[in-house]
């Protein structure tokens, strides 16, 4: 299903693949209790959302690929029973948090009796992007002729990641090599980062104009938590004054966890020209599984991830860095967004050089826009925003964000450098 | 520095007993003589368990990187913040590492590149040790 060796050549679903339709749920910080907002609910809206943007009738579609994951970072609360109203609102399953905090196509299907005719259901476990590849993939197979992708989120009360094992005297499984001595999420990027100043001579205070700008982008993004809740624009001064978490990762450096969910209509060019919207072409798609060897990958590990991850797209796709018209690789934590675009030799950059080309123009009017959605920095913690800013661009509908330059080729992808899942996407099918 | 205590499990156990007895080791995978940390119960370059072994190894290696963490999500950690956690890279293999607060040495004055020797430390609730790293002076 992962395009995750070099030399694979052209993606042999190159074109054949479309995104056409979009639908987004309203984001807030937490779930409120309502059984209306919940993320099964979100998840729900988005997808009919994206049917209906999409120009389909719900019989048509045939396939969903989801995420059974919807944590933030958040957990239901041990042995806390399932609120009665929720219960009573929708239809379950045998998983007593199905829709509350997780997700099944069983719930999904239950809960949209429209939907009369799907056939294929697969998971594309951690984020939208893995999902995004994976129905890339199963359309381009033929699993699937109309398919929706859809990513939900749910957020609780309390602290991000405080409680359950991490409150504990002692630790068991995976997480002892690392609660013993580290502690949060955004610790082994800023090791890494740490790492890349000292490489290569930078500064955290060079990341401000990236991270400014992913603000302004998110509030230009209305879809998203910002500008739906907070709408505050961040300055420089905002964000060098900011507290460190894991220094050199300040607070706006890490995104913020919320509720919101999206979804995409994927088919195939043959069917999009019967929708409602302009089809944007998959070129390409690439996943990195790359194994690392010690407790945390360090910088040198996550430069040939990214490199490779490049290779991997601009070969399946027959393009080269100059096609891109604009980039929105992962930024949920700011200080790795550069590796990617290093990786990808962005804008003509290579290693260590992404910092200098933040000092330049990378706003959506200039030359080389950098991350034009604003991604996870501008809109909240969801890793979709730049998928979903990819079609926009590429339709022609991204409203305020919309680059100057002529929209083309675009690519998104991530999370991590490491392990993540990239897709190129076209405005135009490929010659 | 108070840490939480690790529950040994099957498969990692000969690298808590040997802290307890003051020694470091490494699985060693004998079919690619090839290092790592942390355990696994299978290689993940050959795939295969049956080859995996346990290599002591010195105890020295150098500061990779490092971080200062302000706010950490584990509870026990959380009264000595501001600390320091550095990657330490084993002079065996430095392709395999490991964490440390880097007992003695001042927050945010971490000697990058620096020689460092293991220690081992016990953690509060059980007395299980486990591995810290000091600088080199």
């Amino acid at each position: 299903m992962y395009r995750t060796r070099e030399g694979l050549g052209l993606w042999e679903h190159r074109g054949k693949v479309a995104a056409v339709g979009i639908g987004h749920s309203p984001t807030s910080r937490r779930w409120d209790g309502n059984p209306a907002t919940s993320v099964g609910a979100q998840c729900i809206l988005a997808m009919r959302q994206a049917i209906e943007d999409a120009g389909v009738s719900p019989d048509q579609v045939d396939g969903i690929v989801y995420d059974t994951s919807t944590t933030t970072g958040a957990y239901w609360p041990e042995g806390q029973a399932v609120p009665q109203d929720f219960l009573d609102a929708f239809q379950g399953t045998s998983e007593p948090l199905d829709g509350i905090a997780k997700l099944s196509a069983e719930w999904l299907i239950k809960n949209m009796p429209e939907l009369t005719n799907v056939k294929f259901t697969m998971v594309g476990p951690g984020c939208m992007s893995n999902a995004l590849v994976v129905a890339a993939q199963a359309v381009g197979e033929g699993l699937t002729n109309t398919c929706l992708v859809v990513k939900g989120w749910h957020n609780f009360e309390g602290r991000y990641y405080q409680g359950g094992g991490n409150a504990k005297d002692t630790v068991t499984g995976r997480a002892k090599w690392t609660n013993l001595w580290a502690g949060p999420a955004s610790y082994t990027t800023a090791m890494q980062f740490q790492a890349y100043c000292e490489k290569y001579g930078k500064t955290h205070d060079m990341m401000a104009p990236f991270v400014v700008h992913e603000r302004a982008m998110g509030l230009l993004f209305p879809e998203g938590f910002w500008a739906q809740n907070r709408p505050e624009p961040l300055t420089t001064e905002d964000y060098l004054a900011a507290r460190w978490v894991a220094k050199p990762a300040n607070l706006y450096d890490n995104d913020i966890p919320i509720m919101a969910s999206a979804a995409y209509l994927f088919t195939t060019p043959e069917r999009a020209k019967d929708m409602k919207q302009k089809p944007v072409y998959i070129l390409s798609v690439a996943s990195d599984r790359a194994p690392t060897r010690g407790i945390v990958p360090i910088l040198e590990e996550c430069e040939e991830a990214t490199a490779s991850t490049g290779r991997k797209l601009y070969e399946g796709a027959g393009i080269t860095a100059s096609d891109l018209s604009f980039e929105n690789m992962y930024d949920g934590f700011t200080l790795f967004h550069q590796f990617h675009i290093e990786g990808l030799g962005y804008a003509g950059i290579k290693r260590g050089e992404a910092l200098d080309l933040y000092q330049t123009d990378i706003s959506n009017e200039g030359p080389n826009p950098v991350s034009p959605s604003g991604g996870n920095a501008g809109s909240g913690r969801t890793r979709f925003w730049m998928h979903t800013d990819c079609i926009q661009q590429l339709q022609g509908r991204a409203g305020a964000r919309q680059i100057k330059k002529k929209a083309e080729i675009g690519v998104s992808g991530g999370p991590m450098p490491m392990g993540g899942n990239f897709l190129i996407w076209s405005a135009n099918p490929p010659v | 520095m108070p840490k939480q205590s690790p529950v040994p499990e099957d498969y990692d156990k000969p690298f808590w007993d040997a802290c307890n007895e003051g020694r470091l080791v490494v699985q060693n995978c004998k079919a690619c003589s090839r290092l790592q940390h942390p355990p696994e119960s299978k290689c993940p370059q050959c795939g295969s368990g049956d080859n995996l072994e346990w290599r002591q190894v010195s105890g020295r290696g150098k500061i990779y990187s490092y971080g200062v963490v302000y706010d950490s999500p584990v509870r026990v950690l959380q009264a000595d913040q501001p600390y320091n956690v550095a990657v330490i890279q084993l002079e065996e293999d430095p392709g395999v590492n490991m964490l440390s607060h880097l007992p003695g040495t001042p927050v945010d004055e971490v000697p990058v590149g620096a020689s460092v020797k293991v220690i081992f430390e016990a953690t509060p609730v059980t007395g299980q040790k486990v591995p810290e790293w000091q600088v080199v002076s």
